[in-house]
C-alpha cells in the first residue's frame, strides 16, 4: 500500500463501508438500510480487492449481495408491519456501549499488534489455492460444515413448520 | 499519426487499440494514462455497440414475433418500420416520469438506474476476441454469477419503493425466482469449470479452441439448465412472472413511466445480450469457430453466436407461454437442481477418470460427449416421467403461501385436483 491509487481507493473504500453501515444503524426504515448494507458489503469486496484477495472478494459479492440480503429483503417483505418503521428499540443504550466497546477492542489490538509486512509482488491468484486447501487438506472439516448447516436448515424448518400444513 | 496505419487491419481490433496505446505510452506520462485510457475506450466502445444493438434488435424481435404470432408489426415509422425504435425512445423521453406520491422516492429513483448496473458490468470480463477484454479476471465465472445475482435487488428494490401491490407482488415473484434459480445457473457453470479447470473465461474459450469442441457439446444438460435459470434471471419471457403482464398489470414496473420506464426497457436488452455473451463464452467456444478465427475476425464470430443465441431467447419468447410461479419453482427445486447433482458427479468422474489415465483428448472427448448426450435425454425423460406422469399428486401444487392468503381455486370433488385447470 505505497502507491497513491490504493490508498486513495482504500480511504474512499472504508469511507463507503463505515458510512452506510453507520447509516444502517440509524435509519428507520427497513429496506432502506438493507439497501444501505449491500453498499456496505460492496465496500468490503472492494477492500477485499485493494488486499488483492481476488476470490474472497467475488465471494463476499455473491454470498453477501446476492444471498444474504436478498434473504433479509424476502424476510421483511413476509413480516407485516414491519417493512416500513424500524421503530424505537429498547436496546440502544447497550448497544452504542456495546459498539463502543467492540470499536475500542478492535482498535486496540490493530494497534498494538507486531504486523508482518508482505513485500508487494505481482499479482497471485488466491482461488486455486483455497480450493487445494478446502479440498485436500481441511476436507474433513469442509464437509462437516456442509452437513452441519443441512442439520440447521431442516432443524429449522421443523421447528418453525406447523403440524399438518405438509398436504392440502 | 503513426498509430492510424493499423486501424486498417480491421481483422484486430485489439491490434489498433495495441497500436494507439502504444503510442501513448511512447509520448511519456505517468504509467496510468495508457491504463484509464484503454479502460476508457473498452467501456465507450462496449456501450456504444449496446446501443446500437439494442435499437436493431427492439426493431429485429418486434418484427420477428409479429411474424411468429401471425402479425405484421411496426411497419409505419420509417421503411418497414425500421425507425421505429427511435420513435419509442423520444416517446419514452418526452413522457412525463410520474412518480408516486406515496412511493420511496430515492429508491424509487434507485431502482432503474441499479438495474443497469450488472447488465454493464458483466461486459468487463467477456473475452469479445483474442485478449480483447476489459478484465480478464481469475474468478470470471464467479464475478459473472455474482453481479447477475443483483439485476433482482434492483427489481426489488423498484417493486417496493412503488408502493403498489402489483409492483410488490412483482417485486416477491422476482426474489423467489432469484433463491430459486441462483444455484441451478451456479451448478450449470460449475460443470464448465471442472472440465476446463478455470475460472478464467479466456482460458475457457483457449480450452474449446484447444480441444476444438464446444464445451455445448460435451455439456448439453449445463446449456439448458443454464439458459434457463438466466432468462428467470434477466425476467424474459416465458419466465418473465415477475412482469406478467396477464396478472398482475406490468409487475415490479407498474408505476414506472416516460424514461424510467425506459431504463427498464433498455436493461432488459442489455441483460440479454450479457447473458448471451456469457452463452458463447462458455458454451459455445466464444470467438472461436474450429479454425474460422484465423480467416474471419474472432469478435465478428462472436457478436454473430451472441446475436443467434439472443434470437433464441426472441424465439422462446414468441412461441411459449408465461408458467405459473409455482410451476417455476418446483421446476427448478424439484427437476433441474437434481438433474444438475447428478451431472457434476457425472462430469467430475470424468475428468478423473480422463486426468488420473492421461487418456488422449480425442479419444475421450467423444465417449464423454455421447454419455453426456445420453444421460441428458435419460435424465430429462425419465425424471419427467416419475415426476410428472406416473405419480400425479407429486404435480406441482399452489404455493403454501397463496393456500393460506385464502387464494380460491377450483377443486374437483374427492381429487387431488389443485390448479385452475383442473389437473387431476
Amino acid at each position: 500500500m505505497e502507491d497513491t491509487g490504493s490508498i486513495v481507493a482504500f480511504w474512499l473504500l472504508a469511507a463507503l463501508t463505515l458510512g452506510s453501515a453507520l447509516a444502517v444503524v440509524l435509519i428507520r426504515d427497513l429496506i432502506r438500510a438493507v439497501v444501505l448494507l449491500i453498499t456496505s458489503f460492496l465496500g468490503v469486496a472492494g477492500l477485499y480487492i485493494t488486499l488483492s484477495a481476488d476470490f474472497v472478494a467475488v465471494v463476499q459479492v455473491l454470498i453477501y449481495v446476492g444471498a444474504i440480503s436478498v434473504l433479509m429483503l424476502f424476510a421483511i417483505m413476509l413480516t407485516p408491519r414491519a417493512g416500513r418503521n424500524n421503530a424505537e428499540t429498547f436496546f440502544r443504550i447497550p448497544g452504542i456501549l456495546l459498539a463502543g466497546l467492540m470499536a475500542f477492542t478492535i482498535s486496540l489490538v490493530s494497534l498494538d499488534t507486531d504486523w508482518a509486512v508482505v513485500e508487494r509482488g505481482g499479482f497471485e491468484e488466491t482461488a486455486s489455492a483455497i480450493g487445494e486447501a478446502l479440498l485436500d487438506k481441511y476436507v474433513l472439516p469442509f464437509e462437516l460444515a456442509a452437513v452441519l448447516l443441512l442439520v440447521a436448515m431442516l432443524g429449522a424448518i421443523l421447528l418453525v413448520h406447523p403440524e399438518g400444513t405438509d398436504e392440502e | 499519426m503513426p498509430f492510424l496505419a493499423k486501424w486498417y487491419d480491421l481483422r484486430d481490433l485489439g491490434n489498433a487499440v495495441g497500436a494507439f496505446l502504444d503510442w501513448i505510452r511512447d509520448l511519456g506520462g505517468p504509467d496510468w494514462i495508457p491504463y484509464v485510457v484503454s479502460g476508457l475506450i473498452g467501456i465507450v466502445a462496449i456501450l456504444l455497440w449496446l446501443l446500437v444493438s439494442q435499437l436493431a434488435f427492439i426493431w429485429i424481435e418486434r418484427r420477428v414475433i409479429g411474424r411468429m404470432q401471425a402479425r405484421i408489426g411496426p411497419n409505419r415509422v420509417g421503411p418497414w418500420g425500421l425507425l421505429q425504435p427511435i420513435a419509442d425512445a423520444l416517446k419514452l423521453l418526452l413522457k412525463e416520469a410520474i412518480t408516486n406520491r406515496y412511493a420511496d422516492k430515492p429508491l424509487f429513483w434507485l431502482g432503474p438506474v441499479l438495474i443497469f448496473i450488472p447488465a454493464l458490468v458483466v461486459f468487463a470480463v467477456i473475452p469479445f476476441g483474442e485478449g480483447m477484454s476489459l478484465a480478464d479476471l481469475n474468478v470470471g465465472v464467479l464475478f459473472v454469477i455474482a453481479i447477475t445475482s443483483i439485476n433482482s435487488i434492483a427489481i426489488f428494490i423498484s417493486g417496493w419503493a412503488s408502493n403498489n401491490k402489483f409492483a410488490l407482488l412483482g417485486s416477491m415473484r422476482a426474489i423467489a425466482m432469484l433463491i430459486s434459480y441462483e444455484l441451478v445457473q451456479a451448478f450449470a457453470l460449475l460443470g464448465v469449470v471442472i472440465f476446463a479447470g478455470s475460472m478464467r473465461l479466456g482460458d475457457i474459450v483457449a480450452w474449446q479452441s484447444e480441444f476444438n469442441t464446444w464445451m455445448f457439446l460435451l455439456q448439453p444438460l449445463a446449456l439448458v439448465a443454464f439458459l434457463i435459470a438466466s432468462a428467470v434471471e434477466i425476467n424474459r419471457s416465458p419466465m418473465d412472472i415477475s412482469e406478467a403482464e396477464s396478472e398482475i398489470v406490468a409487475g415490479y414496473h407498474t408505476e414506472y413511466s416516460g424514461i424510467k420506464f425506459g431504463f427498464f426497457y433498455a436493461a432488459e436488452y442489455f441483460a440479454g445480450f450479457a447473458v448471451s455473451a456469457i452463452v458463447v463464452t462458455l458454451f459455445l467456444g466464444g470467438w472461436t469457430a474450429f479454425g474460422l478465427e484465423r480467416w474471419v475476425p474472432g469478435w465478428l464470430i462472436f457478436l454473430s453466436k451472441l446475436y443467434l443465441v439472443f434470437f433464441l431467447f426472441i424465439w422462446t419468447r414468441g412461441t411459449l407461454p408465461r408458467l405459473r410461479i409455482d410451476q417455476l419453482m418446483a421446476f427448478s427445486w424439484k427437476f433441474l437442481l437434481e438433474l444438475l447433482f447428478i451431472h457434476i458427479l457425472v462430469v467430475g468422474a470424468e475428468v478423473l477418470i480422463w486426468h488420473e489415465g492421461d487418456y488422449p483428448a480425442v479419444v475421450v472427448l467423444p465417449i464423454f460427449a455421447v454419455i453426456n448426450w445420453t444421460l441428458a435425454v435419460a435424465l430429462v425423460v425419465g425424471w419427467a416421467t416419475f415426476m410428472g406422469h406416473l405419480r400425479p399428486e407429486r404435480r406441482a401444487k399452489r404455493a403454501v403461501l397463496t393456500q393460506e392468503l385464502g387464494a380460491t381455486y377450483f377443486r374437483p370433488a374427492g381429487g387431488h385436483g389443485t390448479g385452475p385447470m383442473g389437473e387431476a
